[in-house]
């Protein structure tokens, strides 16, 4: 796509009015925007074609469209986090990454679970977004909009945020790549946070050879990101074509066992695969996963708890009108219920002293020890994203099994590690993931390991047929 | 009763950096509402805090000066509380690893113990009008320096001389301005008496009014024991126009808050080099000044303390000193006829004045003629123009002859008065004489001659 621009093949004109056409046919069953932006697309499509005839140098992604998750802030377009307490923001700045991807035409905002907590996208304030294989399922959360938007052929690409795996879960589900960066790659500048020491940006695309592209233009150190790492970014397009023979994979027998029989043996085969391809499948343990969930609620729902606290119904959105400040604080409060229950998870667990937080701080600091460890011995870690294929959106969810589906995500946020979700198999018309976890800043041997997956497989070929309601 | 009180201050002191505590907003006074704003400091979501390096060599520097031990590492915590001046609903503070601890301030009533210094940010302004409430964001975000004292204040008075050192140090260390006007300083104070509840008061914007809130407060407090009431522990304010403190909270009201280790920025780490750089350029402090005065150059307690009152005066002091004048001289002229001029910049040079000073000393110049030479000196002149235009002292004894004469002439009754016995009249010939001479005539020689021309006609 990157090369027709170049080459002048195709406008980002055409290629925008393309994508957003298809964005709207495919709305009414996906629901997988919040709001389409297609003035402002084509604004910025006509711009840049202008450049190109001029014949100016523009970057690699210039002029090819994208989504982005709506809790990214966009100057000039609402912001809503999927919340009605944020109905009617407008933020007068963009965030970091969307100044990056200035020269990307908008196509619109991607639904996600209300302030990006949840893990189905049913707790959006504007409706529950679904999956574009079977749109009586969830496409995964929080960032289901923008996975669904990119496995539905809606966008070349988007962005998304991970806090507990909310990248790579709907990505899984939909069927298409999505990597999350380790902490401190991507700049949080203009990020609404959820948990501001776990969130990261995030690439949803087609194939991991789109992701680097992405990530090469949003990665880097920004001086306003006090959490962003000051390291340089290496060139990600050298480690697409690299192989994974010598690599040493870690893959737990227990978490294979805990699986869904589709992902389970789906999971088995691509160890055959990496092997077959000269990698060195070694035998790890994982026996701290459940502690890694136990600290994430903890650390998770206190930091949300904190980034809330500015809704206090004064400055934002909906506000009933009231005689006191009292009333108007609690009147205005109009959170939904998953956010509702966290905010008391997190109020609560910090009673007096914030004890809670400091012990899942605890448990933290030893799982990143064991984690460093762990990597010590391999150089990637081969994981399930999910233990299942997605699940039906009428099905109601118990709260703590929905968290279940993080637990082989949450290990990277905690540690801060990359992480990249890659389509490995179907089962029942629906798509299955792999999981593959590196060192902190070793993009490079994500992108190298899953670009050769990609090449081996077409997994990430198959599309949805567009179903029209 | 005669209970003696026990009075915490906390002092929230506004750091002279020219930018804001975590974005690049300006801080300066005044400015129309609203107009130093940005996503940081406005608490828009998705804008992050970098902290200003300039706020905290301030912080460090105004720490050391206190003599208290800065941490290596320390960290931020957010403070949740609802208010609406408080645009992200926490307070990025200092709780559980505060910049500092220690530290103690002398004051003639006994040193104040120090118990932890942190770094913290301000809020917005409220302002209350009939019908609304306006809030002024240009504040928020300002670095502010939190001082909290050990309970050992033993008095109002002290409380008020306490923050008066505290505020004449802080602006020595070139960390605050000082201008309490402007909010620069601003204080919370808890006092309990004789074991009865805590009571904080909060609203304390002038040193005064922390001296008159915790008076009225230990009044209202002893007059409860006196009656036999149990003093409840409470938040109170101070009104200024009631001159009383009023409630604001009950302990059951108790504002709750809940404090989270800040998520979004590293520990502060204080190196070797920033302490240096922070301690490098640290003066001496007013209490050592002070102190130094009054043994070095043998001035009173008073003068040393009026002299010390800005660190620009007593260098300028010190100057006159070491140009070649007299300490006790120039101290007498510096906090007198000095005092009422200009200051810093609008001063005669030290040498300059110390000139002055001399011809004063030496009696080649009356303190009127002083006071002329000064003024003209004032308006640029150098010490020898403006001593030659207003003349040495005249010691002509024909001259004074002359106006002595005249001025007997003229005053026939006073003359009568002297020669009747009344010693007293020789003073208003003196001075008929000098305001004659335009205040340079040498006094001694004048006296005596007036005194020999009085006598002499008498015969
Ligand atoms: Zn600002």
């Amino acid at each position: 796509m990157a090369r027709g621009l170049a080459a002048g093949e195709i406008s980002s004109r055409e290629l925008t009015e393309d994508f957003l056409r298809r964005s709207e046919r495919w709305q009414r069953t996906l629901n997988a925007y919040i709001e389409i932006t297609g003035d402002r697309a084509l604004a910025t499509a006509k711009r840049i074609d202008a450049l190109r005839c001029r014949g100016e140098k523009l970057g690699p992604l210039a002029g090819i469209p994208m989504a982005l998750k709506d809790n990214i802030s966009t100057r000039g377009v609402a912001t809503t986090c999927a919340s009605r307490v944020l109905a009617g923001y407008i933020p007068p700045y963009d965030a970091a990454v969307v100044e990056k991807l200035g020269d990307c035409p908008l196509l619109g905002k991607a639904n996600l679970d209300e302030f990006a907590m949840g893990s189905s996208n049913s707790t959006s304030a504007y409706g529950p977004a679904c999956n574009p294989w079977d749109p009586a399922r969830s496409p995964g959360g929080s960032s289901g909009g923008s996975a669904a938007l990119v496995a539905a052929g809606c966008a070349p690409f988007s962005l998304g945020t991970d806090t507990g795996g909310s990248v790579r879960q709907p990505a899984a589900f939909c069927g298409v790549t999505g990597f999350k960066p380790s902490y401190g790659r991507v700049s949080r500048w203009g990020l609404l946070p959820l948990a501001p020491s776990l969130d990261q940006v995030g690439v949803l695309t087609p194939s991991v050879e789109d992701c680097a592209l992405v990530l090469q233009e949003i990665a880097g150190h920004d001086s306003r990101d006090a959490t962003s790492a000051g390291m340089s970014v290496p060139d990600y397009r050298a480690a697409l074509g690299t192989e994974v023979s010598g690599l040493k994979i870690g893959l737990c027998p227990e978490v294979l066992a805990d699986c869904s029989r589709g992902v389970g043996s789906a999971l088995a085969e691509a160890a055959r695969e990496l092997e077959k391809g000269g990698g060195q499948i070694i035998s790890v343990s994982l026996p701290f996963l459940e502690e890694a969930m136990g600290a994430y609620l903890l650390i998770a729902s206190a930091e949300a708890a904190s980034s809330l606290a500015r809704y206090d119904g004064v400055a934002y959105g909906y506000r009933p009108l009231s005689p006191t400040l009292a009333e108007m604080y609690l009147g205005s409060r109009v959170f939904g219920p998953e956010v509702l229950r966290r905010l008391l998870l997190g109020v609560c667990s910090q009673g007096k002293g914030g004890g809670n937080y400091e012990l899942g701080q605890r448990v933290r600091r030893a799982i990143v020890s064991r984690l460093d460890a762990l990597f010590g011995q391999v150089d990637l870690l081969l994981l399930p994203v999910v233990s299942h294929p997605a699940f039906r959106l009428d099905e109601e969810p118990d709260p703590l099994a929905m968290h279940y589906n993080d637990l082989y995500s949450i290990p990277a946020n905690l540690a801060g590690l990359p992480a990249l979700a890659l389509p490995c198999g179907f089962s029942e018309g629906l798509p299955l993931s792999l999981q593959l976890m590196a060192p902190r800043f070793r993009e490079d041997l994500l992108l190298a390991a899953g670009s050769w997956w990609q090449r081996r497989t077409d997994w990430h070929h198959r599309r949805p047929r567009e179903v029209c309601s | 009763m005669t209970e003696m009180p026990v009075i915490g201050l906390e002092v929230h002191v506004q750091l002279k950096a020219r930018a804001k505590l975590f974005c690049s907003c300006p801080t300066d006074f005044g400015a129309p509402p609203n107009s130093r704003v940005c996503p940081v400091c406005l608490g828009l979501p998705g804008a992050l805090p970098i902290i200003n390096n300039q706020a905290v060599l301030l912080a460090v520097r105004g720490a050391l000066a206190l003599g208290a031990e800065v941490s290596t590492s320390s960290t931020f915590d957010r403070k949740h509380y609802f208010y609406p001046d408080l645009p992200k609903g926490y307070q990025v503070s200092q709780n559980l690893r505060p910049l500092a601890h220690g530290g103690r301030v002398p004051t003639p009533m006994g040193q104040v113990d120090l118990l932890r210094i942190h770094i913290e940010e301000d809020a917005g302004k409220l302002s209350h009008t009939e019908d609304s409430t306006l809030i002024d964001y240009n504040r928020s975000g300002q670095a502010l320096l939190e001082i909290v004292t050990a309970p050992c204040l033993s008095g109002a008075k002290q409380a008020r001389v306490f923050l008066e050192i505290l505020r004449r140090a802080l602006v020595y260390a070139g960390v605050c301005d000082g201008r309490l006007e402007e909010g620069s300083m601003r204080c919370d104070a808890n006092l309990s008496l004789g074991g009865g509840g805590r009571v904080e008061i909060k609203n304390l914007n002038s040193f005064r009014g922390v001296e008159k809130a915790l008076a009225y407060e230990l009044e209202r407090q002893s007059r409860a024991r006196a009656e036999g009431r149990t003093v409840l522990g409470e938040t109170r304010r101070w009104d200024e126009a009631g001159a009383a403190t009023r409630v604001m909270r009950t302990k059951g009201q108790a504002q709750d808050y809940w404090f989270l280790p800040e998520p979004d920025l590293p520990p502060l780490v204080i190196g070797a080099d920033l302490r240096r750089q922070a301690r490098g350029d640290l003066p001496e402090m007013p209490w050592t000044k002070e102190k130094r005065f009054t043994d070095d150059y043998g001035l009173s307690p008073a003068a040393s303390s009026g002299l010390t009152k800005t660190r620009t005066m007593a260098d300028y002091f010190e100057a006159v000193v070491a140009a070649g004048c007299k300490a006790r001289q120039a101290a007498n002229f510096l906090l007198g006829e000095g005092s009422k001029g200009p200051r810093g910049a609008g001063l005669p040079s030290p040498g300059q004045l110390a000139l002055l000073l001399c011809e004063l000393e030496q009696g080649r110049l009356s303190p009127t003629g002083a006071k002329a030479v000064f003024a003209r000196m004032l308006t640029g002149e150098t010490a020898r123009e403006a001593l030659r235009a207003v003349g040495s002292q005249l010691t002509d004894r024909e001259y004074l002859e002359k106006l002595a004469a005249e001025v007997v002439a003229a005053n026939p009754k006073a003359k009568a008065d002297y020669l009747g016995g009344r010693k007293r009249a020789l003073g208003f010939f003196i001075g008929a004489a000098m305001a004659a001479s335009g205040g340079r005539a040498h006094p001694a020689l004048l006296r005596k001659i007036l005194v020999s021309l009085l006598t002499k006609n008498k015969v």
